[in-house]
């Protein structure tokens, strides 16, 4: 048989829709409960993994030391935090599940082959809270793979599907793109597991305005919603905002999609950040930068042409991680500024007016260090030295956008709600469905711990059904 | 630039100090090997800090599988690869006299013709100088002249690989070695830690995003067996002076080392020549694989003639035999600053330079800008990224 041919001919006891963490735990689960699995991942193999093949860590309770994670993190502490960046828009009983279920997760994680390293340097305040993946998130995403293919899973890439039939609450069979053609693969049980939707800006752009069509996107360019939207149009209930998504400011030179990581810009506390008209928009020494992370994608978003400039001066130049472009230098704060496309006089005012706000008093990088201009509008509260030691240097900011919060509204089981109470055989997993625990904000590291719980459960689920 | 630079950049090194920005604003490779930890040491890139990044990496390719922007993806991140050329380029570019690193690295074809030189030289010496007397192989060829053909033939590659290391040395800015650094890097050669992936899973060589240890068996096959070959000569020659002339028996150090050492060398160096035919080329320096290759053999050889030698003693195959053996052995001790060989100086000079920039002890030689170090403090990273 050819391999199309098995796609088609087969009836699949679980039909896996993408190619990511939550869609290969959910794979993985239900083969070992002797499943026939097929995988269709919509990206090619060298593309494989969705933004999962982007991430570094995974953010796990623990009662004690386990593997790379130190000390302890309780259920309550975790679910606090996660409470404190939603803002309160969590659904308790999921978030807690998904928090307790991830201590289970990491050994399970382990056993197939996910290999964790210690903290990453720099970042050796999470070695508490997230597991990092040796290799990142690639590698993860390879040993899923690897482990897959030993339990007999079948896996087709470049299998974009197109349509989720469904008929009195049962799913029958997904529609498929492969090479051009359209094909029919039946199954028992199907998993979503595709992703959000940020990747088609029409969408975006529907949702944000027009405005999104400047948006970067940081992950695969694969994630556009088609199966969410496909679900949404046939009554499935949905959870979240359509206008919410998670926007970080990265480097406005970032590639339009899968940058990545490398985009990001840490340089914002010790930056005076201008607009496109060299005008300051916000308090860029607000709170320690990580918090803020989130709040300058959108800030920027809101500016015209939706960039903003971080300007700094050469004492300045190490106090944060390197990004992966180098930044503009000039030896002037007008020559900066024209190399950065600014009006000069404006940037220079803009400039002038910040230093001659600032005053004297100890600059410490690594705390809020109070050191806050006098009678500038708006103020910046926290690190404001002076721009003055030349070379001056300058990235551009844009928002980047990690993933859309529109989902498939999912039950304790991860299975899906439609327009009759739940589906008969219908599991969603990961970010299709991360609206349904998370309404807004976001803690790092849960979106992995999201896709493998309910991953795991889906695919576990999928099969009891498979085999009742 | 920093004043450590002695050699213009090369579009190789500015190619492997592009991606080497790249992984440095990435970092999730940390846990494989000692490159990544010492790229994040660091900002500011000289070529010197590439070079020596270079001779750290063992082309283990864990951290190509691993990586999220490996062609096509427009960062286009190969670093076994580019590391590979950059070591390479340094392999020609630090050999002594100069132009000779080039000549073979580069290809089979002149290290078959230098092994075909050479057992002509010993087939005709064999001939030619046929001693009176002399027992065993020294009835073939007599000591003195094995001395007068090997000892210069041993010595004057060592001399050479010297002059390149020295030269190696002030590039990467190395300091004063002590105990302490050679024997970190001592102990990490012998474990080969560096292919282990960091957790003992070994690397991604010849079955791609799979781990294997296989090749670092086969690698420490051809080390071990290479030393226990080195001492077995090495005791033979002792024994010699001492007044024990060969031929030596079964039970004899130069047996008991030697035979062990060339099965070891043997069984590994096919086992290398075979990994060799499984991996991605395009993850190593392809240029360089026609003569890593004949070199690899070349190793397997002195193993495999040196073994056959000693089972066909007695008989009248010796004679032959004798000189293909001992043509192996010289063609391969010529090479050895001019072949894949060399890898192995500047990989323990790497990571002796890599243990005194650890152990911090080490004032730089010439002064530097000041050091940038201070990335990103603690306090900083609880971030809600991604
Ligand atoms: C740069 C970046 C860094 C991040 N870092 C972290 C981190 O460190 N820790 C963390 O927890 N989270 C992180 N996240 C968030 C995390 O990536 C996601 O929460 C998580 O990967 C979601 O997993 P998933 O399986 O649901 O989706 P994905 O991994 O995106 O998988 C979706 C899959 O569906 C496929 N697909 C889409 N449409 C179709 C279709 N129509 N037909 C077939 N297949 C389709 C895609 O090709 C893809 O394989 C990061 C995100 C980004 C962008
Ligand atoms: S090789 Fe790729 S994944 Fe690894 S550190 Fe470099 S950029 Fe990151
Ligand atoms: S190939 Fe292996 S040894 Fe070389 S840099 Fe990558 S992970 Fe390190």
């Amino acid at each position: 048989m050819s391999r199309l041919g098995q796609l088609t001919e087969t009836e699949w006891d679980v039909v896996v829709v993408g190619g990511g963490n939550a869609a290969l735990c959910a794979a993985i689960e239900a083969a070992e409960r002797g499943c026939r699995v097929v995988i269709l991942e919509g990206a090619p193999e060298t593309y494989r993994g969705g933004n999962s093949r982007h991430t570094r860590n995974f953010r796990c309770m623990h009662s004690g030391p386990l593997s790379v994670l130190t000390d302890s993190y309780g259920e309550n502490e975790y679910f606090d935090d996660l409470i404190r960046v939603t803002k309160g828009q969590t659904d308790e009983g999921l978030a807690r599940l998904a928090i307790r279920t991830s201590e289970e997760c990491l050994p399970w994680m382990e056993a197939h082959g996910v290999r964790f390293q210690p903290s990453l340097s720099g970042t050796l305040s999470l070695s508490r809270t997230n597991a990092f993946f040796l290799g990142g998130g690639k590698a993860l995403v390879n040993a899923y793979y690897i482990t897959a293919e030993d339990l007999g899973v079948t896996i087709a890439y470049e299998a974009q599907v197109t349509h989720v039939e469904v008929s009195g609450g049962r799913f029958d069979a997904v529609q498929v793109e492969i090479g051009g053609e359209r094909l029919r693969v039946r199954g028992k049980a199907v998993v979503l597991a595709s992703g959000g939707f940020q990747s088609d800006i029409d969408w975006l752009a529907r949702a944000w305005g027009e405005s999104a069509r400047n948006f970067l996107i940081r992950g695969t360019p694969y994630n556009r919603g088609v199966v969410l939207k496909d679900m949404l149009d046939q009554g499935a209930e949905s959870v979240g905002d359509p206008t919410q998504c998670h926007a970080v400011a990265i480097d406005g030179r970032a590639p339009q999609y899968d940058g990545g990581i490398v985009t990001r810009l840490d340089c914002v506390p010790f930056s005076v950040v201008v607009n496109r008209d060299g005008q300051r928009f916000y308090d860029e020494g607000e709170d320690v930068w990580p918090k803020r992370y989130a709040i300058w994608g959108r800030l920027v978003a809101a500016q015209p042409d939706q960039v903003g400039y971080a300007i700094i001066d050469s004492r300045s130049i190490d106090l944060f991680m390197p990004s992966v472009y180098p930044p503009i230098e000039a030896d002037t704060i007008e020559g900066l500024a024209e190399a950065l496309g600014l009006p000069p006089a404006a940037v220079r005012e803009t400039i002038d007016a910040f230093n001659a706000a600032c005053r004297e008093g100890p600059f410490t990088p690594t705390e809020l260090d109070g050191l806050a201009t006098e009678g500038l509008d708006p103020p910046k509260t926290n690190w404001a030295r002076p721009i003055v030691e030349p070379p001056f240097y300058g990235y551009s900011l844009r928002p980047g956008v990690t993933f859309t919060y529109l989902g498939l509204k999912v039950d304790h089981e991860a299975r899906v709600t439609g327009p009759e109470g739940r589906y008969h055989n219908i599991w969603a997993a990961g970010e299709i469905m991360a609206g349904s625990i998370l309404g807004q904000g976001y803690l790092a590291g849960f979106g992995m711990t999201i896709g493998t719980v309910f991953g795991r459960l889906a695919g576990q689920g999928a099969a009891a059904h498979v085999a009742a | 630039m920093s004043p450590l630079d002695t050699t213009a950049e090369s579009p190789t090194i500015a190619e492997a100090k592009r991606q080497v920005e790249i992984c440095n604003a990435c970092r999730y490779c940390e846990g494989f090997c000692a490159v990544f930890p010492a790229i994040n040491r660091q900002r500011i890139f000289a070529s010197g800090d590439i070079q020596q990044l270079a001779h750290l990496c063992h082309n283990c390719r864990g951290c190509y599988y691993s990586c999220q922007y490996t062609p096509p993806h427009e960062f286009a991140v190969n670093l076994p690869r580019i590391l590979a050329e950059t070591r390479a380029e340094d392999w020609d570019r630090f050999a002594w006299p100069s132009g000779f690193g080039g000549l073979f690295q580069r290809q089979g074809l002149a290290i078959a013709g230098l092994l075909v030189l050479a057992l002509a030289a010993l087939f005709l010496a064999v001939q030619g100088i046929r001693p009176q007397g002399g027992e065993g192989f020294y009835a073939y060829l007599s000591h003195g002249a094995m001395v007068a053909i090997f000892l210069p033939a041993f010595v004057l590659p060592l001399v050479a690989i010297g002059v390149s290391l020295r030269r190696y040395w002030r590039t990467v800015g190395g300091g004063a070695v002590q105990w302490r650094h050679v024997k970190a890097a001592l102990m990490d050669s012998a474990r080969l830690k560096n292919l282990s992936g960091g957790q003992g899973q070994g690397c991604n060589y010849e079955k791609e995003d799979r781990y294997s240890d296989t090749r670092r068996w086969m690698h420490q096959a051809v080390l071990y067996g290479f030393l226990l070959c080195f001492a077995s000569t090495s005791s033979g020659t002792l024994l010699h002076y001492a007044g024990y002339p060969a031929p030596y028996g079964f039970w004899s150090l130069p047996k008991l080392l030697g035979i062990p050492g060339g099965i070891l060398l043997t069984v590994g160096g096919l086992g290398l020549a075979w990994l060799k035919t499984q991996a991605d080329r395009d993850l190593n320096a392809p240029a360089y694989w026609g003569g890593e290759m004949a070199f690899v053999l070349l190793l397997t050889a002195t193993g495999l003639t040196g073994l056959v030698l000693y089972a066909a003693t007695g008989t009248a195959a010796v004679q032959p035999l004798l000189a293909l053996h001992l043509g192996t052995v010289l063609a391969f001790f010529l090479l050895m600053p001019y072949s894949k060989m060399i890898h192995g100086f500047y990989r323990v000079a790497a990571l002796i330079r890599d243990a005194q920039i650890k152990m911090k002890d080490q004032r730089p030689t010439i002064p530097q800008p000041p050091v940038r170090a201070a990335v990103s403090p603690p306090a900083w990273d609880a971030d809600s990224r991604g």
